[in-house]
């Protein structure tokens, strides 16, 4: 009996196993910055689906985005429900005034947004965890900034939403999908041990999250 | 597999090969007849001794265990009529010893009853009028002789005083029955007390005769089950079958209010012990939390019923001194109403947080509140609060039910043991029947391909016999 007992408790402590984490990057750069509202509409998805216990961390990309001052609102929702409900109310308050003070960046670093995310993850050691990239994944480094290494995101689900075609994509769809297989391989070389693209936004929104 | 050319002495001749080895496979079986007809029949006699010796033991088994199942099923029945009886009896003593309390009284006021019918009685015995003095004065006058008109006038006067006194005599007559009448009057209501009194003792005589009836119904039943015989013995099998089928019904129902009870607590149980908690892959400790809660609702009911000698599965509890026994039941019910009360509040942040949580839907879903300003929409909340505090207690009842479960299922799972046991058995029998006959057959199936060396065999056998048959007679 205090066998059972001992092996409950230790399985009860390990609770983030069952929790999980989404860091969300949305691109704020040229056009793609009045893609805001979208962007609200999918934070408020996951805000409605993530559970008590759960982590969210909605990060802006910008010129360079390896940087913890790029993410606009963070947190770890409490294990009570009405706690967590006020804090999914809070979050929603900071996107909203995020989103009416937008600024377009001049370069898309979407390697270090990925990185940065991969870190968040991994710190909230939850079971799940989702970087979503709300971006054309055009990527555009301005000098000096280096991103041509190995990223590591290992056990990482990498959800692409909302990637639009760009004008040369138009003129030459071979761009567009080979810019797909570049990010695909290059997450899946990563470790990440999912990629998903979700461009049907009404449609298609439970795939962004492993629903349990 | 398919080169079996390599089985051929000669390829090029596959016939020839073919006649050669089937001649050869023929030579070998007839070779190995008798050994193979000994093999064959070991094999079937180890199955067929086997077999039987399964079967006999099985069998004695179930005859055990069914004797075991008889034993336990007539003591269990004995107690239970022990029990009737003894509340039989302990009614009958009720109804007795408040009535020998009250009979003192009752004899009392009967005395005083009759005491006084007894006294108006003679107070209503007619007083006969008192002989009348004027019949010696007439007397005396009648002796006088002379006088004149004397005696004509002393018998008028002497007739104004008859009338005078007639009138009177008369009038205190009346008025005596009159007063006669009155008291007469008066009784009336004695005698109805004492013939109400008298058809209390004959109800209470009647449902004394009506308990000495139960008990002797309750005491031929005992007779019988002492008397241990079988269609007692089957009497009581069939009843814990059907207190078995009665018993899981009721069982089934409870389970269903046990589910509501438990789908009302288990989301409002996430904000005291965690909603990210879990115990397993998929099981979360708020949902054990709550199954917990409403097991220890039914464990409580369990203790009341029993405190209460309503069920008797502890018998610890039961053979408590009656102080303690109260002390207990006063405890799990205490336990209860505040379980009972937990849960009513459970139920009401159930409610609170699902307001919460659509509320916050809408906000992230910008759509406006709803118009809600009527007190209908609290019906819900207040019926959810009132069942939180009400199911405990019809959760506490399953107690009586479970009791039955365990005592007829212990009955059931026996008959069905022995008449599992005694099935298995007998088709051990018929295999071991089967085994002892298939050797025969087997023996026949293996000469059949052998049948021409055999009836070469038979065949000079039969030449010898024949050549020696002449040769012993000369």
């Amino acid at each position: 009996m205090l066998l059972g007992a001992a092996l409950m408790m230790s399985s009860c402590s390990d609770s983030r196993v069952h929790s999980q984490a989404v860091y969300m990057l949305v691109d704020t750069s040229g056009t793609y910055a009045q893609e805001m509202n979208k962007a609200s509409k999918i934070i408020n998805y996951l805000l409605a689906t993530l559970n008590p216990g759960d982590s969210m961390a909605v990060a802006k990309v910008e010129t360079r985005s390896f940087t913890e001052k790029d993410i606009i609102s963070r947190v770890t929702f409490d294990t009570r429900p009405t706690q967590a409900t006020a804090q999914k109310r809070a979050f929603k308050a900071k996107i909203e005034a995020f989103s009416n003070s937008v600024k377009g960046s001049a370069y898309t670093d979407i390697t270090g947004g990925l990185i940065q995310g991969a870190e968040y993850l991994n710190e909230t050691r939850a079971g799940t965890k989702t970087i979503v990239i709300f971006s054309d994944m055009q990527e555009e480094l301005g000098e000096g900034t280096q991103r041509d290494f190995p990223i590591h995101l290992d056990g990482i689900r990498i959800v692409a939403l909302n990637v639009t075609k760009l004008g040369s994509d138009n003129a030459d769809p071979r761009q567009y999908l080979a810019r797909l297989k570049h990010w695909e391989a290059r997450v899946r070389n990563a470790g990440a041990s999912e990629w998903v693209m979700v461009n049907d936004l009404e449609n298609n929104m439970q795939s962004i999250l492993n629903i349990r | 597999m398919n080169d079996w050319h390599s089985w051929l002495f000669w390829p090029d001749s596959v016939a020839l090969s073919i006649f050669v080895l089937g001649v050869l496979v023929l030579l070998f079986l007839y070779a190995a007849r008798e050994p193979m007809h000994l093999v064959i029949h070991s094999l079937c006699n180890l199955f067929t001794q086997t077999s039987r010796f399964l079967s006999r033991w099985l069998f004695l088994a179930a005859e055990k265990l069914q004797q075991r199942n008889r034993s336990v099923l007539l003591a269990h029945g004995e107690e239970s009529a022990a029990l009737l009886i003894d509340r039989e009896f302990a009614r009958v003593g009720d109804i007795v010893r408040k009535d020998m309390q009250d009979y003192p009284a009752l004899q009392r006021k009967l005395l005083e009853e009759v005491t006084r019918i007894e006294e108006d009685y003679h107070k209503c015995g007619e007083v006969p009028p008192p002989p009348p003095e004027w019949v010696d004065a007439i007397e005396s006058v009648s002796q006088i002789k002379s006088g004149g008109d004397m005696p004509r006038k002393l018998l008028e006067e002497l007739n104004k005083s008859i009338h005078k006194i007639h009138d009177k005599t008369v009038g205190e007559y009346r008025h005596s029955y009159e007063d006669r009448h009155k008291i007469l009057k008066g009784m009336q209501p004695a005698w109805r007390s004492v013939d109400k009194m008298l058809g209390d003792i004959d109800k209470k005589m009647v449902t004394l005769h009506g308990n000495a009836r139960l008990i002797d119904g309750h005491m031929s039943k005992f007779e019988s089950l002492r008397a241990r015989n079988d269609k007692t013995e089957h009497a009581l099998t069939v009843s814990a079958f059907v207190q078995l089928a009665i018993a899981a019904l009721v069982m089934v129902v409870a389970l269903g209010g046990a589910f509501v009870n438990y789908k009302l607590i288990a989301l409002p149980m996430s904000e005291m012990v965690g909603a990210s908690d879990y115990i397993t892959d998929s099981l979360k400790t708020s949902d054990v939390a709550a199954l917990v809660i409403i097991l220890m609702e039914a464990s409580m009911g369990l203790f009341l019923l029993e405190s209460l000698r309503i069920t008797q599965l502890f018998p610890r509890i039961a053979s408590m001194d009656d102080k303690m026994r109260h002390r207990l039941m006063l405890a799990s019910l205490i336990f209860l109403v505040i379980l009972a009360g937990i849960e009513s509040s459970l139920a009401l942040m159930r409610d609170m947080l699902v307001a919460d949580k659509e509320m916050l839907m809408r906000d992230l879903a910008s759509a406006a509140p709803p118009v809600s300003d009527s007190w209908l929409s609290n019906v819900p909340m207040a019926g959810q609060m009132i069942m939180g505090f009400v199911l405990p207690f019809a959760l506490a009842f399953v107690a009586i039910p479970l009791e039955s479960v365990v005592y007829s299922l212990r009955t059931v799972i026996g008959v069905v043991l022995v008449q599992g046991m005694r099935g298995i058995a007998v088709a051990l029998r018929f295999a071991s029947v089967l085994f002892k006959r298939l050797a025969k057959v087997l023996e026949l199936v293996y000469d059949i391909p052998i049948v021409i060396p055999l009836k070469i065999e038979r065949w000079v056998a039969g030449f010898r016999n024949h050549a020696a048959a002449p040769a012993a007679v000369k």
